[in-house]
């Protein structure tokens, strides 16, 4: 598939506002923190929210139609998503004003449920073989949790100095999950078998079909929307770079980066960039059935 | 599944790839209720644009046993069609009435998940209207009583100077569509993703010469 810009921005930074109101919630729940610090952490989380919800609006042919999406959330996950993230959003803000624990377990599970249908848009997709599986919810959700955490950090050196240790290490472990279940993912879409061949598209059961002609040659919404059109090295060198990003290089930051807030938004700034080149490998990574139909034109 | 299922049969053994049934389907489905079907950089050095409909070909085979076949396509117009379901705003739909499956071009905000979702490859957005597009099996000729009954057909079949696309309901078992998928071997493509296309392709055959 071809990576498309809004799309990798919407996923990202809604992950990181989601993430980072779930720390937020949690520690409000379970800790001490001062009102600075949850109302700084919602606010940042809020515009983060907002921008990816900007950002998706550049992937619409008809954007001014955008209210009809929130009809079909009986069958469409994309539906579904764009009716929970302004419910989310608005919990977010009640809670940021209100401060009351049952608005926020309200927009925790919103959050939760956000983080569903965003993972359910791609995994729904079966024959989108490298995203149908529950690891791209399970990556979803960890990469959106670790980059929140990251986020939280800097944001606690501003508002809660103390808490910041204890944050940098959930950072770090949260980084560390992330990490792990995306190499999982890679692994598992390296091992795959595409289950379509030129044999089933066209249905002729022969092991050498060569395609000749595609029916024109200047290209067409087929051949541009479904190739990334990179060199295979070009993708290597993306993979390497979030597989650093994500984790290993903000994690090192964290724990052994001396804790000033200059290297703490570093650690943030770093790791964000990794989930940009990892959610452009997703999108690239994925091999759509119908690239067998638009193969060669000789 | 719905009473009556509309579909095109195409027939590989007699396509010799002459692309009249693209020009056809452009022709009619521009200036129809499906159109404008816009064109970029028409006469220029990459010219590109929406089609509902293509030809390709493949060579089958190895050299110099090798075998050409041309292969149309368009939407299969399945009868569990995935693109549905996918839609935010409703504006792709299967019609109850004769399976043709649309798109409702006042309602599509162009977010191409409905192309995602198209194992064949057969939705293509149209860049000037920013819309999704697909093979409507001339919904607006078949069921034109002001057109003489034999035009009452998709402009590709009425197009095809070998006969290699047939149209019908293929849930009428008596049917010439219906006929021809059981008797000539007639498959669906890309049976492995359960979509169960309307539309089906009749295998290439062996001629046998009698003495």
């Amino acid at each position: 598939m071809k990576p498309a810009w809004s799309v990798i921005l919407l996923t990202t930074l809604i992950g990181t506002g989601q993430g980072l109101f779930l720390v937020a919630f949690s520690i409000y729940t379970f800790g001490f923190p001062p009102e600075a610090f949850v109302f700084l952490a919602c606010g940042i989380s809020l515009l983060l929210l907002a921008a990816g919800l900007f950002a998706s609006f550049f992937h619409l042919g008809r954007p001014e139609r955008a209210w009809r999406a929130a009809s079909q959330w009986r069958t469409s996950w994309l539906s579904r998503e764009v009716i929970v993230l302004p419910a989310f959003m608005g919990f977010v803000f009640l809670f940021a004003c209100l401060g009351s624990f049952w608005i926020g377990a309200i927009a925790a599970i919103l959050c939760l449920a956000l983080f569903v249908c965003t993972g359910m848009i791609y995994a729904c997709l079966k024959f989108l073989q490298e995203w149908s599986s529950p690891l791209t919810l399970v990556n979803f959700f960890l990469l959106g949790l670790a980059s929140g955490v990251t986020l939280a950090v800097p944001l606690a050196a501003l508002a809660w100095p103390q808490a910041a240790g204890q944050l940098a290490l959930g950072a770090f472990f949260a980084g560390a999950a992330a990490w792990l279940a995306r190499c999982a993912a890679l692994v598992r879409n390296a091992l795959l078998r595409p289950k379509s061949t030129a044999a089933t598209a066209i249905g002729i059961k022969h092991p050498r079909i060569v395609q000749k002609a595609q029916g024109f040659m200047g290209g067409s919404f087929n051949t541009r929307e479904f190739f990334h059109g990179r060199p295979r090295l070009v993708l290597r060198l993306v993979r390497w770079s979030f597989l650093l990003l994500v984790f290993p290089v903000p994690g090192w930051l964290l724990g052994w980066g001396g804790g000033s807030l200059a290297v703490l938004a570093a650690a943030f700034a770093l790791q964000f960039a990794g989930l940009l080149a990892e959610r452009w490998y997703f999108f690239a990574e994925a091999r759509h059935p119908q690239n067998i139909y638009y193969q060669s034109a000789s | 599944m719905t009473a009556k299922q509309l579909a095109l049969v195409i027939d590989l053994n007699v396509c010799v790839g002459c692309h009249a049934c693209v020009t056809s389907c452009k022709e009619w489905n521009d200036a129809g209720s499906a159109g404008p079907l816009t064109d970029q950089n028409p006469y220029g050095k990459d010219p590109t644009g929406t089609f509902f409909n293509r030809v390709q070909t493949f060579e089958v085979g190895e050299f110099p046993d090798t075998e050409t076949v041309h292969f149309p396509k368009s939407c299969l117009h399945c009868e569990d069609p995935p693109c549905v379901p996918v839609c935010p705003t409703g504006a792709s739909y299967k019609r109850a009435e004769d399976g043709i499956v649309l798109v409702d071009y006042d309602k599509c905000i162009g977010c191409k998940y409905c192309a995602w979702a198209c194992p064949y490859g057969a939705r293509e957005i149209d860049e000037g209207e920013k819309v999704m597009k697909k093979c409507t099996l001339c919904v607006d000729r078949i069921y034109d009583e002001l057109l003489p009954p034999q035009d009452r057909q998709p402009a590709c079949v009425m197009a095809c100077p070998t006969n290699a696309r047939l149209f019908g309901d293929v849930h009428d078992p008596e049917s010439a569509v219906s006929k021809a998928i059981r008797e000539r071997g007639g498959y669906a493509l890309m049976p492995e993703w359960e979509t169960k296309p309307a539309n089906h392709y009749l295998p290439r055959r062996k001629n046998e010469f009698k003495e």
